[in-house]
């Protein structure tokens, strides 16, 4: 019994940390290009309300996940406008795409709250692999979008640290004056990766509309892409490490659900709390500790790059 | 043959900013397979002739030839196409990946999978070839300067460059480097490559170039080959007269100890130590130097000092009073005065004007105003004095100091600093990036300093200057002093082994030994 509910807890982690995820992977990208992104937060909540109304007007979750993606795409589009080519310092236009997300996502919303959604991304076990004992309920019951992250984050990895596009990625992040004497071209890297992020992050909001909790609710990202941001840092820039730092979030997130079910006499604000508290925990602890050169940022993190 | 064969040519080049003729109808033919010495002093257009022919900017007109043939250099990206490639004088390096990974970068094949191994093969190929030792698989922060500047080399001939330019190699180097690097370049030329050498130092163009070419003012002055030419003419060549005698140094009057520092350890900015036991003494009336690579603790030393970095251990004491860990105010008033390695971002306020930035340490004393009001008019005639002293050429006092040129900058700076009641110079690369005229007119200040019963501590990497001005010469090396020579004692070959971390025979004062 008490096997069953420990599996059931991990399995929730991963779908809860799903959408930290998508966001903290499109965070990490945008990044690792050397431009911090702080309107992940609104460019969820931007890509869960196109996802919902679309999915709701069109009935096809195929659609919805592109509209949160195209949205999320266009937010890191203006962002990547006002930081690479205005310059615009990083911070000051990502917590403005933060509140211009939450207002805007507020506005589309309105007819929205309440509305159930026909379609919704169901459980679909993968044949097999979810009969393994404990790995298969935990992690091959989910729906689509969970499987696409085990896809996408290997991909990333061996994107960024294998292949010649990621390490120009990589190297427009550390020394775009480097970069930019070798031919590589620091200006539609950077574009690229902030678009990417923004769709990754859209997406993210719209596996919160379409599947997590099929619905749509005001500020319903509950400041998950703020520890997106938080979790780019304890992933110290790897997509393996973010994914184990969502998961963790993820599992936070559900043992505090649970334990508010079996009625403990905890307040719930306490338990929802929780996950953010411990995220803040661990990502104090893991800089402390980790040395110097590994818990480093990329070199040229927020700085507007122009030509001398 | 009967005609010779050149590599490149540049004829009747002319270059234009606004306000300047960076280059004006220079003409420069530089054979294949030759090393070939630019030189000229800062601002004398090394900088632009280079730029255009590496593609980075666009001639107004004249003509290039490449092996003969006319081509035109739209990007750098065109000039490495044709074989001509720079190693600027700060590295083009991105410090967290490997050196294979820096070479390979900005290529396009393979395009898209990368596999390491097949490119750090090419990599140790080229390091054994023209003796360029270096681990393809090594980080770049790791690595010593010198070895930083053979990744850009072989990133250089990886790209099939054959034509390098190099700029101001030697300006980091260790001497046993620098001779490492000549060793490298011969081999290159004996290799049918071609070396174009842009330096300011005389005696590397006598040692290396097989042909030099002087530019002033945005003209080529004068070329020759080297063998028929002196130090000495290319030195009135460059400056466009004949060049003062080293200045005069009368024999100093030493007096008691103005600077004491014993076992002094300092944690640097990377959390890492940076100072490590270091013991050093600074008498009244003598210029103690401090030789060193760049980067062994320098900047940190100084900082110390006057105070802007904690000292974790060891004390320093001025004039017998310990200061270890005071204020910066409290030591500027114990009689220390700073000419930082940063004059602008440390040393000057770039924004403000010149009668605010002259009286920034004097507004305290009670003779600029009463107050907190400063007295404008009396500010400004101190200013004017100060400034027609010390020779600073600037349309007038409400200059911001920003816009000044780095020679009038530090004039400026030096005269504010040695105009103050002081005991004890510490002056951190007072002459990086001056041209000959600046330099001379920082040594004669230092020297005046020294004469008035001043002790002053100098730091600098270049052991022309050191060897010049100095009474004493310590090495520094990883935040320890390798070992202290007298000016009598001076021995090139050693002072080289102790910057590259030989520690000199154990001297008799005693260690203090600081655990890190």
């Amino acid at each position: 019994m008490a096997d069953s509910m420990f599996v059931s807890i991990l399995s929730a982690a991963v779908s809860s940390g799903t959408p930290v995820l998508y966001a903290a992977l499109g965070e990490l990208v945008c990044e690792r290009s050397g431009v911090l992104n702080l309107g992940v937060e609104g460019m969820m909540l931007v890509g869960a309300v196109s996802g919902f109304l679309t999915a709701v007007r069109t009935g096809s979750l195929a659609a919805g996940v592109l509209a949160a993606l195209v949205a999320g795409g266009l937010m890191g589009l203006i962002h990547a406008f006002m930081t690479i080519t205005l310059r615009v310092n990083q911070v000051v236009s990502g917590l403005a795409l933060t509140l211009f997300g939450t207002g805007l996502s507020g506005y589309l919303g309105k007819s929205m709250i309440g509305v159930p959604l026909a379609v919704t991304f169901n459980q679909t076990p993968i044949p097999g692999l979810s009969g393994i004992p404990v790995i298969g309920t935990v992690l091959f019951k989910h729906d689509l979008l969970v499987y696409l992250t085990y896809i996408v984050v290997p991909f990333l990895w061996f994107y960024l640290y294998r292949t010649r596009p990621g390490l120009h990625l990589r190297s427009v992040g550390e020394s775009p004056e480097t970069a930019d004497a070798l031919g590589v071209n620091v200006f539609s890297i950077r574009y690229a990766s902030v678009t990417a992020g923004g769709m990754l992050a859209g997406l993210g909001g719209a596996y919160l509309s379409l599947a997590y909790a099929p619905s749509w609710l005001e500020n319903m990202t509950a400041g998950r892409g703020w520890i997106a941001v938080a979790l780019v840092i304890f992933a110290v820039w790897d997509p393996f490490r973010a994914m184990l730092g969502a998961y963790l979030f993820g599992g936070i997130d559900a043992l505090g659900f649970r334990i508010q079910v079996l009625g403990a006499k905890i307040p719930s604000f306490f338990l929802k709390m929780m996950p953010y508290v411990f995220t803040i925990a661990v990502l104090i602890i893991v800089t402390a500790t980790a040395s110097r050169r590994s818990s480093r940022a990329p070199e040229a993190l927020g700085l507007p790059y122009e030509r001398e | 043959m009967g005609t010779v064969d050149y590599a490149v040519e540049m004829r009747d080049i002319t270059k234009r900013f606004p306000g300047v003729i960076a280059s004006n109808h220079v003409n420069l033919a530089v054979r294949s397979g030759s090393i070939h010495a630019l030189l000229g002093e800062n601002g004398a257009g090394k900088s632009t002739l280079m730029n255009i022919l590496t593609g980075l900017l666009r001639p107004d007109s004249g003509e290039i030839c490449v092996r003969g043939e006319r081509v035109a250099l739209r990007s750098p990206a065109s000039a490495i196409g044709l074989g001509i490639g720079m190693v600027h004088q700060h590295f083009r390096l991105v410090q967290t990946f490997t050196v294979a990974e820096n070479i390979t970068l900005g290529m396009s094949r393979p395009r898209f999978a990368l596999d390491m191994a097949p490119i750090e093969r090419e990599v140790a190929k080229f390091s054994s070839e023209y003796g360029l030792a270096v681990n393809p698989r090594a980080k770049i922060w790791q690595l010593s300067v010198g070895e930083q500047q053979r990744v850009e080399i072989i990133k250089m001939l990886y790209r099939g460059v054959d034509v390098l330019i190099m700029d101001e190699p030697t300006a980091v180097l260790t001497p046993q480097e620098v001779r490492e690097l000549f060793e490298t370049l011969r081999r290159m030329t004996a290799d049918g490559k071609t070396i174009i050498f842009i330096t300011h130092k005389l005696d590397e163009v006598m040692e290396i170039s097989d042909r030099v070419t002087v530019l002033r003012a945005g003209q080529d002055v004068f070329s020759c080959d080297t063998g028929e030419t002196t130090s000495r003419e290319l030195a009135s060549k460059m400056v466009g007269r004949e060049i003062g005698q080293a200045p005069e140094r009368p024999p100093a009057a030493i007096g008691g100890p103005v600077l004491e520092v014993r076992g002094l350890t300092a944690i640097g900015d990377r959390r890492t130590t940076v100072l490590d036991g270091i013991d050093l003494d600074v008498r009244a009336g003598e210029i103690h130097g401090i030789a060193g690579v760049a980067g062994n603790g320098q900047r940190e030393l100084a900082e110390v000092i006057t105070g802007l970095r904690r000292a974790s251990s060891g004390f320093v004491r001025i004039c017998g009073a310990d200061m270890t860990n005071h204020t910066p105010r409290s030591i500027i008033e114990a009689g220390v005065s700073h000419i930082p390695e940063d004059r602008l971002g440390v040393g000057l306020a770039p924004n403000l004007n010149i009668t605010d930035n002259a009286i920034m340490k004097r507004y305290r004393c009670g003779e600029m105003g009463r107050g907190p009001i400063v007295d404008a008019a009396r500010a400004r005639t101190w200013t004017d004095g100060l400034v027609e002293r010390f020779n600073v050429k600037t349309p007038n006092l409400r200059t911001a100091v920003r816009l000044l040129s780095g020679g009038n900058s530090q004039r400026l700076l030096l005269a504010r600093e040695t105009s103050m009641e002081h005991r004890l110079v510490v002056a951190v690369h007072p002459t990086r990036g001056l041209d000959i005229g600046a330099t001379e007119a920082v040594h004669s200040i230092l020297l005046r300093e020294r004469e008035s019963g001043v002790g002053t501590l100098l730091i600098s990497e270049d052991l022309e200057e050191l060897i010049a001005l100095c009474d004493r010469i310590s090495v520094i090396c990883e935040g320890r002093i390798m070992g202290t020579v007298d000016r009598d004692q001076l021995n090139l070959e050693e002072i080289g082994m102790m910057m590259a971390g030989v520690a000199a025979e154990a001297k008799g004062d005693g260690h203090l030994e600081a655990g890190a």
